[in-house]
Protein backbone atom coordinates (compact mmCIF):
# COMPACT_ATOMS: atom_id res chain seq x y z
CA UNK A 1 0.00 0.00 0.00
CA UNK A 2 1.00 3.62 -0.46
CA UNK A 3 1.36 5.57 2.77
CA UNK A 4 1.76 9.34 2.74
CA UNK A 5 2.93 11.18 5.85
CA UNK A 6 1.59 14.72 6.20
CA UNK A 7 2.60 17.46 6.57
CA UNK A 8 6.09 16.13 5.73
CA UNK A 9 4.88 14.88 2.34
CA UNK A 10 6.89 11.66 2.74
CA UNK A 11 5.70 8.75 0.60
CA UNK A 12 6.23 5.14 1.72
CA UNK A 13 5.35 1.74 0.31
CA UNK A 14 4.27 -0.88 2.84
CA UNK A 15 3.40 -4.44 1.88
CA UNK A 16 0.94 -6.82 3.47
CA UNK A 17 -2.52 -6.74 4.98
CA UNK A 18 -2.47 -5.48 8.56
CA UNK A 19 -4.45 -3.65 11.18
CA UNK A 20 -4.24 0.14 11.23
CA UNK A 21 -2.86 0.12 14.78
CA UNK A 22 -0.07 -2.24 13.70
CA UNK A 23 0.73 -0.10 10.64
CA UNK A 24 1.06 3.04 12.74
CA UNK A 25 3.19 1.26 15.35
CA UNK A 26 5.44 -0.31 12.72
CA UNK A 27 6.26 3.16 11.43
CA UNK A 28 7.32 4.27 14.91
CA UNK A 29 4.39 6.66 15.27
CA UNK A 30 2.51 7.04 18.55
CA UNK A 31 -1.23 6.36 18.38
CA UNK A 32 -3.20 9.53 18.88
CA UNK A 33 -0.63 11.73 17.19
CA UNK A 34 -1.95 11.12 13.67
CA UNK A 35 -5.28 10.71 11.93
CA UNK A 36 -5.39 7.69 9.65
CA UNK A 37 -7.27 8.60 6.49
CA UNK A 38 -8.35 6.40 3.57
CA UNK A 39 -10.10 8.42 0.87
CA UNK A 40 -12.47 10.66 2.77
CA UNK A 41 -12.84 8.31 5.74
CA UNK A 42 -11.10 8.02 9.08
CA UNK A 43 -9.93 4.61 10.20
CA UNK A 44 -9.79 3.20 13.72
CA UNK A 45 -6.95 1.00 14.98
CA UNK A 46 -8.86 -2.28 14.57
CA UNK A 47 -9.57 -1.86 10.84
CA UNK A 48 -7.53 -3.65 8.19
CA UNK A 49 -5.63 -2.06 5.33
CA UNK A 50 -4.00 -3.91 2.46
CA UNK A 51 -1.80 -3.52 -0.59
CA UNK A 52 -4.45 -1.85 -2.73
CA UNK A 53 -5.01 0.99 -0.27
CA UNK A 54 -3.67 4.53 -0.28
CA UNK A 55 -3.39 5.80 3.25
CA UNK A 56 -2.64 9.24 4.64
CA UNK A 57 -1.20 9.61 8.13
CA UNK A 58 -1.83 13.24 9.04
CA UNK A 59 -0.06 14.58 12.12
CA UNK A 60 -2.24 16.45 14.59
CA UNK A 61 0.51 18.08 16.64
CA UNK A 62 0.82 21.81 16.36
CA UNK A 63 3.94 23.61 17.47
CA UNK A 64 3.01 27.18 18.22
CA UNK A 65 0.60 28.82 20.57
CA UNK A 66 -2.51 29.77 18.66
CA UNK B 1 -15.40 -1.04 16.89
CA UNK B 2 -18.80 0.40 17.75
CA UNK B 3 -19.92 3.86 18.76
CA UNK B 4 -20.43 4.03 22.53
CA UNK B 5 -23.49 6.27 22.17
CA UNK B 6 -25.48 4.67 19.35
CA UNK B 7 -23.71 1.33 18.60
CA UNK B 8 -23.23 2.22 14.92
CA UNK B 9 -19.80 1.64 13.37
CA UNK B 10 -17.26 3.87 15.09
CA UNK B 11 -14.84 5.97 13.04
CA UNK B 12 -13.06 7.74 15.90
CA UNK B 13 -11.33 6.05 18.82
CA UNK B 14 -10.51 8.17 21.86
CA UNK B 15 -8.12 6.27 24.09
CA UNK B 16 -7.97 9.01 26.69
CA UNK B 17 -11.72 8.66 27.26
CA UNK B 18 -11.77 4.89 26.66
CA UNK B 19 -14.48 5.37 24.08
CA UNK B 20 -15.27 5.50 20.36
CA UNK B 21 -17.83 7.36 18.28
CA UNK B 22 -19.48 7.47 14.88
CA UNK B 23 -19.37 10.82 13.06
CA UNK B 24 -22.60 12.40 14.39
CA UNK B 25 -21.91 11.26 17.94
CA UNK B 26 -18.31 12.55 17.83
CA UNK B 27 -19.48 15.97 16.64
CA UNK B 28 -22.01 15.96 19.49
CA UNK B 29 -19.30 14.89 21.99
CA UNK B 30 -16.88 17.58 20.78
CA UNK B 31 -19.38 20.43 20.89
CA UNK B 32 -20.84 19.30 24.21
CA UNK B 33 -17.33 19.29 25.69
CA UNK B 34 -16.82 22.89 24.64
CA UNK B 35 -20.23 23.91 25.96
CA UNK B 36 -19.47 22.26 29.29
CA UNK B 37 -16.07 23.96 29.53
CA UNK B 38 -17.66 27.35 28.84
CA UNK B 39 -20.36 26.78 31.46
CA UNK B 40 -18.14 25.16 34.09
CA UNK B 41 -15.57 27.95 33.96
CA UNK B 42 -18.11 30.75 33.38
CA UNK B 43 -16.24 31.84 30.26
CA UNK B 44 -19.02 33.78 28.52
CA UNK B 45 -22.73 33.79 27.83
CA UNK B 46 -24.85 33.75 24.69
CA UNK B 47 -25.48 37.46 25.27
CA UNK B 48 -21.80 38.43 25.01
CA UNK B 49 -19.90 39.08 21.77
CA UNK B 50 -16.90 36.79 21.50
CA UNK B 51 -13.81 37.59 19.45
CA UNK B 52 -12.21 34.32 18.32
CA UNK B 53 -8.51 34.51 17.43
CA UNK B 54 -8.06 32.30 14.37
CA UNK B 55 -4.78 31.22 12.82
CA UNK B 56 -6.13 29.14 9.94
CA UNK B 57 -5.14 26.00 11.86
CA UNK B 58 -7.32 23.15 13.08
CA UNK B 59 -7.83 24.26 16.68
CA UNK B 60 -8.99 27.81 16.19
CA UNK B 61 -11.18 27.02 13.17
CA UNK B 62 -12.72 24.00 14.93
CA UNK B 63 -13.41 26.20 17.94
CA UNK B 64 -15.00 28.93 15.84
CA UNK B 65 -17.11 26.37 13.96
CA UNK B 66 -18.35 24.81 17.20
CA UNK B 67 -19.10 28.16 18.87
CA UNK B 68 -21.09 29.27 15.84
CA UNK B 69 -23.02 25.99 15.86
CA UNK B 70 -23.70 26.38 19.58
CA UNK B 71 -25.31 29.73 18.88
CA UNK B 72 -22.68 32.07 20.32
CA UNK B 73 -22.25 35.58 18.91
CA UNK B 74 -18.77 35.36 17.40
CA UNK B 75 -16.42 37.24 15.12
CA UNK B 76 -13.03 36.00 14.00
CA UNK B 77 -9.72 37.82 14.25
CA UNK B 78 -6.83 36.86 11.99
CA UNK B 79 -3.41 38.37 12.64
CA UNK B 80 -1.16 38.25 9.58
CA UNK B 81 2.34 37.68 10.93
CA UNK B 82 4.13 38.13 7.62
CA UNK B 83 5.75 34.68 7.70
CA UNK B 84 5.95 34.28 3.93
CA UNK B 85 3.93 31.59 2.23
CA UNK B 86 2.84 30.13 5.56
CA UNK B 87 1.02 33.33 6.51
CA UNK B 88 -0.51 33.67 3.05
CA UNK B 89 -1.86 30.12 3.19
CA UNK B 90 -3.15 30.64 6.74
CA UNK B 91 -5.01 33.80 5.82
CA UNK B 92 -6.58 32.11 2.79
CA UNK B 93 -7.87 29.27 4.97
CA UNK B 94 -9.26 31.65 7.59
CA UNK B 95 -10.96 33.81 4.93
CA UNK B 96 -12.41 30.78 3.12
CA UNK B 97 -13.79 29.33 6.36
CA UNK B 98 -15.43 32.62 7.36
CA UNK B 99 -16.97 33.02 3.93
CA UNK B 100 -18.27 29.46 3.85
CA UNK B 101 -19.83 29.79 7.30
CA UNK B 102 -21.09 33.35 6.71
CA UNK B 103 -19.10 34.65 9.69
CA UNK B 104 -17.37 38.01 10.04
CA UNK B 105 -13.58 37.97 10.05
CA UNK B 106 -11.41 40.90 11.11
CA UNK B 107 -7.90 40.95 9.68
CA UNK B 108 -4.91 42.75 11.16
CA UNK B 109 -1.77 42.49 9.05
CA UNK B 110 1.78 43.13 10.16
CA UNK B 111 2.62 44.59 6.81
CA UNK B 112 6.26 44.27 5.84
CA UNK B 113 5.94 46.80 3.05
CA UNK B 114 4.24 49.41 5.24
CA UNK B 115 5.99 49.33 8.60
CA UNK B 116 8.52 46.52 8.37
CA UNK B 117 7.12 44.73 11.40
CA UNK B 118 6.59 41.25 9.98
CA UNK B 119 7.83 38.59 12.39
CA UNK B 120 10.84 37.32 10.38
CA UNK B 121 12.35 40.77 9.96
CA UNK B 122 11.63 41.72 13.59
CA UNK B 123 13.37 38.53 14.75
CA UNK B 124 16.31 39.19 12.45
CA UNK B 125 16.66 42.82 13.51
CA UNK B 126 16.50 42.08 17.24
CA UNK B 127 18.27 38.70 17.08
CA UNK B 128 15.47 37.22 19.17
CA UNK B 129 13.83 33.85 18.56
CA UNK B 130 10.88 34.41 16.19
CA UNK B 131 8.47 32.81 18.70
CA UNK B 132 9.40 35.40 21.33
CA UNK B 133 8.62 38.33 19.06
CA UNK B 134 5.52 36.54 17.76
CA UNK B 135 4.08 36.09 21.27
CA UNK B 136 4.61 39.76 22.12
CA UNK B 137 3.00 40.90 18.88
CA UNK B 138 0.05 38.52 19.19
CA UNK B 139 -0.77 39.57 22.76
CA UNK B 140 -0.60 43.25 21.83
CA UNK B 141 -2.70 43.04 18.68
CA UNK B 142 -5.26 40.64 20.16
CA UNK B 143 -5.75 43.00 23.11
CA UNK B 144 -6.00 46.06 20.87
CA UNK B 145 -8.45 44.44 18.46
CA UNK B 146 -10.70 43.20 21.27
CA UNK B 147 -10.68 46.62 22.89
CA UNK B 148 -11.28 48.50 19.62
CA UNK B 149 -14.14 46.19 18.68
CA UNK B 150 -15.83 46.45 22.07
CA UNK B 151 -15.61 42.72 22.73
CA UNK B 152 -15.77 41.69 26.40
CA UNK B 153 -14.05 38.37 25.73
CA UNK B 154 -11.31 36.94 23.52
CA UNK B 155 -11.27 33.18 22.85
CA UNK B 156 -8.18 31.34 21.65
CA UNK B 157 -7.72 27.81 20.34
CA UNK B 158 -5.24 26.59 22.96
CA UNK B 159 -6.00 22.91 23.44
CA UNK B 160 -5.34 20.28 26.11
CA UNK B 161 -1.96 19.42 24.60
CA UNK B 162 -0.92 23.08 24.64
CA UNK B 163 -2.03 23.43 28.25
CA UNK B 164 -0.31 20.22 29.35
CA UNK B 165 2.95 21.23 27.62
CA UNK B 166 2.80 24.69 29.17
CA UNK B 167 2.10 23.20 32.59
CA UNK B 168 5.02 20.81 32.26
CA UNK B 169 7.30 23.69 31.26
CA UNK B 170 6.12 25.81 34.18
CA UNK B 171 6.62 22.93 36.61
CA UNK B 172 10.04 22.08 35.19
CA UNK B 173 11.22 25.58 36.00
CA UNK B 174 8.88 26.21 38.97
CA UNK B 175 7.52 29.36 37.41
CA UNK B 176 5.32 30.27 40.37
CA UNK B 177 3.72 33.44 38.91
CA UNK B 178 2.94 31.57 35.68
CA UNK B 179 1.55 28.58 37.57
CA UNK B 180 -0.66 30.94 39.58
CA UNK B 181 -2.30 32.23 36.41
CA UNK B 182 -2.39 29.07 34.28
CA UNK B 183 -6.13 28.72 34.04
CA UNK B 184 -8.69 28.57 31.22
CA UNK B 185 -10.16 31.96 32.10
CA UNK B 186 -8.04 35.03 32.72
CA UNK B 187 -10.02 37.91 34.16
CA UNK B 188 -8.96 41.35 32.91
CA UNK B 189 -6.41 43.00 35.19
CA UNK B 190 -6.89 46.43 33.62
CA UNK B 191 -9.91 48.24 32.13
CA UNK B 192 -8.26 48.10 28.69
CA UNK B 193 -7.86 44.33 28.84
CA UNK B 194 -10.68 41.88 28.09
CA UNK B 195 -11.42 38.45 29.53
CA UNK B 196 -9.33 35.75 27.82
CA UNK B 197 -10.69 32.23 27.59
CA UNK B 198 -9.55 28.85 26.30
CA UNK B 199 -12.64 26.72 25.63
CA UNK B 200 -10.52 23.83 24.25
CA UNK B 201 -8.49 23.41 27.44
CA UNK B 202 -9.89 19.90 27.95
CA UNK B 203 -9.98 19.03 24.23
CA UNK B 204 -6.98 17.21 22.75
CA UNK B 205 -5.49 18.23 19.45
CA UNK B 206 -6.38 14.81 18.08
CA UNK B 207 -10.01 15.65 18.83
CA UNK B 208 -9.85 19.12 17.25
CA UNK B 209 -8.08 17.75 14.16
CA UNK B 210 -10.66 14.98 13.89
CA UNK B 211 -13.52 17.46 14.29
CA UNK B 212 -12.05 19.72 11.62
CA UNK B 213 -11.62 16.79 9.24
CA UNK B 214 -15.14 15.46 9.80
CA UNK B 215 -16.68 18.92 9.41
CA UNK B 216 -14.85 19.49 6.13
CA UNK B 217 -12.89 22.41 7.54
CA UNK B 218 -9.98 23.16 5.24
CA UNK B 219 -7.20 24.11 7.65
CA UNK B 220 -3.46 24.65 7.34
CA UNK B 221 -1.86 21.26 7.92
CA UNK B 222 1.68 22.61 7.66
CA UNK B 223 3.17 23.96 10.83
CA UNK B 224 4.79 27.35 11.24
CA UNK B 225 8.33 27.09 9.79
CA UNK B 226 9.64 28.77 12.94
CA UNK B 227 8.29 26.06 15.25
CA UNK B 228 10.99 23.49 14.43
CA UNK B 229 12.95 22.72 17.57
CA UNK B 230 10.55 24.66 19.79
CA UNK B 231 10.72 23.62 23.44
CA UNK B 232 6.97 23.18 23.48
CA UNK B 233 7.31 20.36 20.94
CA UNK B 234 9.80 18.56 23.20
CA UNK B 235 7.30 18.71 26.06
CA UNK B 236 4.50 17.55 23.78
CA UNK B 237 6.57 14.57 22.67
CA UNK B 238 7.25 13.58 26.27
CA UNK B 239 3.57 13.90 27.14
CA UNK B 240 2.51 11.90 24.08
CA UNK B 241 4.81 9.05 25.12
CA UNK B 242 3.28 9.11 28.57
CA UNK B 243 -0.21 9.25 27.08
CA UNK B 244 0.57 6.27 24.86
CA UNK B 245 1.43 4.16 27.90
CA UNK B 246 -1.18 5.66 30.22
CA UNK B 247 -4.14 7.02 28.24
CA UNK B 248 -5.82 9.95 29.96
CA UNK B 249 -2.59 11.24 31.52
CA UNK B 250 -2.73 14.68 29.87
CA UNK B 251 -6.34 15.22 30.90
CA UNK B 252 -5.54 14.17 34.47
CA UNK B 253 -2.39 16.32 34.58
CA UNK B 254 -4.22 19.50 33.57
CA UNK B 255 -7.52 18.70 35.27
CA UNK B 256 -5.95 17.77 38.61
CA UNK B 257 -3.69 20.80 38.48
CA UNK B 258 -6.68 23.10 38.07
CA UNK B 259 -8.70 21.45 40.83
CA UNK B 260 -5.96 20.65 43.35
CA UNK B 261 -2.69 22.28 42.32
CA UNK B 262 -3.70 25.77 41.22
CA UNK B 263 -5.11 26.81 44.64
CA UNK B 264 -1.71 26.10 46.18
CA UNK B 265 -0.07 28.62 43.85
CA UNK B 266 -2.68 31.33 44.31
CA UNK B 267 -0.49 33.05 46.92
CA UNK B 268 2.40 33.42 44.46
CA UNK B 269 3.62 37.00 44.03
CA UNK B 270 1.30 39.04 41.83
CA UNK B 271 2.65 41.09 38.97
CA UNK B 272 2.93 44.81 39.62
CA UNK B 273 -0.14 47.01 39.23
CA UNK B 274 -0.64 47.89 35.60
CA UNK B 275 -0.53 51.42 34.29
CA UNK B 276 -0.77 52.48 30.65
CA UNK B 277 1.99 52.56 28.07
CA UNK B 278 3.10 56.11 27.26
CA UNK B 279 3.27 55.28 23.56
CA UNK B 280 0.32 53.06 22.69
CA UNK B 281 -1.92 53.46 25.73
CA UNK B 282 -2.28 49.74 26.33
CA UNK B 283 -1.80 48.28 29.83
CA UNK B 284 1.81 48.03 30.94
CA UNK B 285 3.76 47.28 34.10
CA UNK B 286 6.33 49.91 33.10
CA UNK B 287 6.27 53.28 31.36
CA UNK B 288 6.62 51.57 27.95
CA UNK B 289 4.94 48.23 27.21
CA UNK B 290 6.81 45.19 25.93
CA UNK B 291 5.41 45.62 22.42
CA UNK B 292 6.51 49.26 22.10
CA UNK B 293 9.91 48.41 23.55
CA UNK B 294 10.30 45.72 20.90
CA UNK B 295 9.20 48.05 18.10
CA UNK B 296 11.66 50.69 19.34
CA UNK B 297 14.43 48.10 19.45
CA UNK B 298 13.73 47.16 15.83
CA UNK B 299 14.05 50.81 14.80
CA UNK B 300 17.22 51.29 16.81
CA UNK B 301 18.92 48.18 15.41
CA UNK B 302 17.96 49.05 11.85
CA UNK B 303 19.37 52.55 12.26
CA UNK B 304 22.60 51.08 13.63
CA UNK B 305 22.81 48.70 10.69
CA UNK B 306 22.38 51.56 8.22
CA UNK B 307 24.99 53.64 10.06
CA UNK B 308 27.49 50.79 9.88
CA UNK B 309 26.88 49.97 6.23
Amino acid sequence: MQVRLEPQGTQLTVSGRRRVGDLVQSLGILAGTVMVIRGDALLTDDEFVDDADTIELRAVISGGLA
Amino acid sequence: MKCKRCAEKAIVQLRSHNTAFCKPCFVFFFQRGIERAITRETMFTHEERVLVAVSGGKDSLALWDALADLGYDTEGLYLGLGIGGYSHASERKARAFAERRGLRLRIVALDEAEDGLAIPSVAAATRRPPCSACGTFKRHHFDRAALAGGFPVLATGHNLDDEAARLLGNVMHWQLPYLAKQRPVLAPTHPRFVRKVRPLYRTSEFESATYAFLRGIDYVVEECPNSHGATQLVYKDLLNRLEHTMPGSKLAFVGDFLSRGLPLFAAAPEVADLGECERCGMPSAGAICGYCRLVAEVGRRRAQAVAHS
